[in-house]
């Protein structure tokens, strides 16, 4: 392996909150061990199947988040199998656990016990609400964290007679993810300058907290409250819509209309290119706009007067081209002109556009049990001493059990633990 | 006071907004010294959110931006021309000294300063260099520019956040700044320890609309293995959600003006004790089963917002909370801010002390490390602050020598 993190066994004892922080430090290149009761995680149950069938090895959601792990079963209600677990700490540098606050006590697994067993161990623990204080014993999902911590207040539509909206695809869990990732580096270094190890608290409500943007600091500042609007920066003061739906049917985003005379320029000629100039009645006002001898500034749009009326073309223009070509041809004919707006892709979309192929960014994967080869998403960086890469598919049920019972100085038990029902 | 562990690391910064002063800001938080350059010519004004509301009074100016305070607290600032020829002979002292030298600018603008990973890298073979931008050093679409809502309309991410039969709503802020900014943070950590072992240093190319497209993963992987797309008529319905087989799971009205509550059933045993409260219907014997559930989505969901729509959204939460069921009121900034005891309890708002704009709280960190915790206390730089610190006791400028470049516009 050659990535950053290639010396690093990391344990990983995750449902479906902590999962997301292993697949960041495997494809990282470290040696991450998943354990799983022998019934298989929870996440093995999740839609979608591989061609819509369900089985613990065919789950996409699974799949995803898993890539580069090795994967053991292991029933930690047995002491069989809490002391399998004690020796897989013990060669273990770093333990990522998800477990509800107290159950890692329980087991006899908590930071006081293993430390004393590996004393450089690094052990992240991520909860709904940290491991101990007010609200720790509640119940979480990636829905209520968004919704508790402040991400749904700031999403959603103008119309305030629908409801707020949490983003799609588990954002709540991978942002305590980024955070325990963070942060356990940083216990990484500083175990590489001191040799010493330590016991992290990951709140996962506290991270969605200042996952906010101005929400926060609106108030922590200003007292002021921002409110949701379709498409863009929820706000203290409305600002114009940018949301519009291109020739095509798919929708792309006008961002901050141009103010400068010579783009303005640039977006006449554009309506000449597509031949729809005459069409577009307020083209007067752009061509006024053309030949300022000034920006446009937010002052002057504030005014009213000529400004203004010229900006109001302006974006109007926007909207005017987007309408009559397809959402790529405004996405690459804004930019190209630049001006910054985009195009609303739905994330299949992303892995056939040319300038992600282009940078190889889909990944394949082998799934040789299968016979086939599937395009994963690819490297959220490059780091071309070290790469990024996913070394291999996730792991089936219990898949590396024996090789990592034997790597621990445990193979002769393997026959007794399968027979007690330790392992799968 | 806990022992810093980034204490002996040391980062050259251009970095800027959120995307890129949020990653360097976690490093300061950890003991990184972040040595944060703007340009003196226009007040640093390459970065808008420096004399950006919101403000604390009624002062304005680039001292004084509440968002900019924000995202470099810890971090010391030194105001350098790098269009000066002077300029450019001090640069490469700064960078003989450090281990990371980051930026958000456009991609190619370091190359034109003369200061590409190639220059870099001769001054100081093992330095780390972080380029973040929106479509990363190569490819067709390397001269675009983005910021956040852009970046996510690319990704998907505004796509799968909506209400069936709406367009998307997207994120109301830029959440892939902050995601931007996790991905730099973990990509310099890495680099430094991959350094560590190695005595290597690299190029750490971040594009931000492919680190956002890591994001959403199991749907693309239903298209890549299924053939299934997620763009559809309806469109997506993410608070309903589709990661996990959970129903009801929305976003609720409750008692009061835009007042909500969000509830997910991840069980039947949870089901069963809210169609408890509901009553009536809901202990239809055809909602017993997930399956039989989601085969009736609409009617269920009915049943659910027809009975938090007359309650307080903490009193539905609190009661849902006693029997086991995920549940969170929507929770306002004022709510999760100042009357969440979770919040308060972990110092999640920290004060800093400020030059100009005095104490302000910021956003804290989400994390305690038991050894090494991060402490946020010194508010961002005012504009050239620390050049006496920087040019003098660690370059070893005299103050005169300081005075000349400041009158000559260098510094």
């Amino acid at each position: 392996m050659t990535g950053a993190l290639n010396d690093l066994r990391v344990i990983e004892l995750c449902n479906e909150a902590g999962a997301w922080a292993g697949k960041l430090l495997a494809d990282m290149g470290a040696d991450v061990i998943k354990v799983e009761p022998p019934a298989g995680s929870l996440t093995r149950t999740y839609a979608p199947f591989y061609k819509d069938v369900p089985h613990l090895d065919r789950s996409l959601t699974y799949w995803h988040y898993n890539t580069s792990k090795r994967g053991i079963t292991l029933d930690l209600e047995q002491e069989a199998g809490r002391e399998a677990f004690r020796a897989l700490v013990a060669s273990a540098d770093v333990l990522i656990e998800d477990q509800a606050p107290g159950q890692m006590a329980t087991w006899g697994l908590d930071y006081p016990d293993l430390s004393t067993l590996n004393p450089k161990l690094i052990m992240t623990s991520i909860t709904p609400f940290g491991r101990s204080g007010p609200r720790s014993t509640e119940q979480a999902t990636d829905l209520t964290l968004l919704a508790g911590g402040g991400p749904v207040w700031s999403c959603g539509y103008d119309d305030h007679s629908l409801p707020p909206v949490r983003g799609g695809g588990n954002q709540g869990y991978q942002t305590g993810c980024h955070w325990a990732v963070v942060t356990t580096l940083i216990a990484v270094l500083h175990r590489d300058f001191t040799g010493e190890g330590q016991h992290l608290d990951v709140n996962m409500h506290a991270a969605q907290n200042v996952t906010t943007e101005a929400a926060s600091y609106q108030w922590l500042v200003a007292r002021e409250t921002v409110q949701r609007q379709t498409g863009r920066h929820a706000g203290v003061i409305p600002s114009q819509p940018v949301q519009v739906l291109a020739g095509d049917g798919r929708y792309v985003t006008t961002g901050f209309a141009p103010r400068r005379p010579g783009q303005i320029r640039t977006l006449l000629d554009w309506l000449d290119e597509i031949g729809i100039r005459e069409e577009f009645e307020s083209w007067p006002l752009l061509e006024l706009g053309a030949n300022l001898d000034h920006d446009i500034t937010m002052a002057g749009i504030q005014e009213g007067g000529e400004d203004a009326m010229i900006y109001g073309a302006v974006r109007d223009s926007l909207v005017f081209i987007a309408e009559h070509i397809t959402a790529y041809e405004f996405f690459v004919g804004t930019q190209s002109r630049d001006m910054q707006c985009g195009l609303i892709y739905s994330p299949d979309e992303v892995v056939e556009d040319r300038h992600f192929l282009e940078r190889g960014w889909p990944t394949p994967v082998e799934h040789p049990e299968l016979g086939e080869t599937f395009i994963y998403p690819g490297a959220p960086y490059r780091m071309p001493a070290s790469p990024w890469q996913i070394y291999r598919r996730a792991p089936l049920l219990g898949e590396h059990t024996t090789e990592v019972l034997a790597e621990i100085g445990l193979g002769a038990q393997e026959q007794s633990l399968r027979a007690s029902g330790v392992i799968a | 006071m806990a022992a810093k562990a980034l204490a002996p690391i040391r980062i050259v910064d251009f970095s800027g907004v959120l995307a890129g002063a949020g990653a360097t800001r976690i490093l300061a938080a950890f003991g990184a010294q972040v040595i944060r350059i703007e340009n003196p010519a226009n007040n640093g004004a390459w970065d808008p959110i420096r004399a950006s509301p919101p403000f604390k009074d009624e002062r304005r100016g680039h001292n004084f931006g509440g968002g900019w305070n924000n995202h470099n607290v810890e971090k010391l600032g030194v105001t350098l021309n790098m269009g000066t020829k002077k300029g450019k002979e001090i640069f490469p002292r700064l960078v003989a000294m450090a281990d990371i030298v980051a930026e958000n600018f456009a991609a190619g603008v370091m190359e034109r300063l003369g200061f590409g990973y190639e220059q870099l890298k001769a001054i100081k073979p093992d330095i780390i260099y972080l380029s973040n931008c929106g479509f990363g050093a190569t490819g067709p679409y390397q001269p675009f520019k983005t910021w956040g809502p852009i970046v996510q309309a690319i990704s998907g991410l505004t796509y799968t956040s909506g209400l069936a039969g709406e367009a998307p709503a997207g994120w109301g802020y830029s959440y892939m700044d902050h995601g931007g900014a996790y991905y730099g943070a973990t990509a310099m950590l890495a680099a430094l320890h991959h350094r560590h072992k190695t005595g290597e240093g690299q190029w750490l190319d971040l594009a931000c609309t492919e680190a956002a497209s890591t994001l959403t993963g199991a749907s693309i992987l239903d298209y890549t293995v299924n053939g299934r797309r997620t763009r559809s008529e309806s469109g997506v319905d993410s608070n309903r959600g589709n990661e996990a087989p959970m129903a009801p799971h929305n976003v609720y009205a409750a008692d009061g003006e835009d007042e909500w509550v969000a509830i997910a059933c991840r069980t039947d045993a949870e089901w069963a004790a809210l169609a408890r409260e509901v009553g009536g219907s809901a202990l239809d014997p055809r909602y017993a089963t997930y399956e039989g559930r989601q085969a009736n989505r609409d009617a269920v969901e009915a049943l659910v917002g027809d009975w938090t729509r007359t309650r307080g959204k903490y009193d539905t939460q609190h009661r849902l909370q006693d029997l086991g069921i995920p549940c969170a009121a929507v929770q306002q900034p004022e709510e999760r801010i100042d009357k969440d005891p979770n919040t308060s309890a972990w110092g999640m708002w920290p004060t800093v002390t400020h030059s100009a704009m005095g104490e302000v709280r910021v956003d804290g960190i989400p994390v305690h490390l038991s050894k090494t915790d991060w402490q946020i206390a010194r508010g961002a730089p005012c504009l050239g602050e620390h050049n006496d610190i920087v040019f003098g006791e660690m370059l070893g400028m005299s103050a005169e020598e300081i005075a000349e470049l400041k009158a000559e516009g260098v510094l």
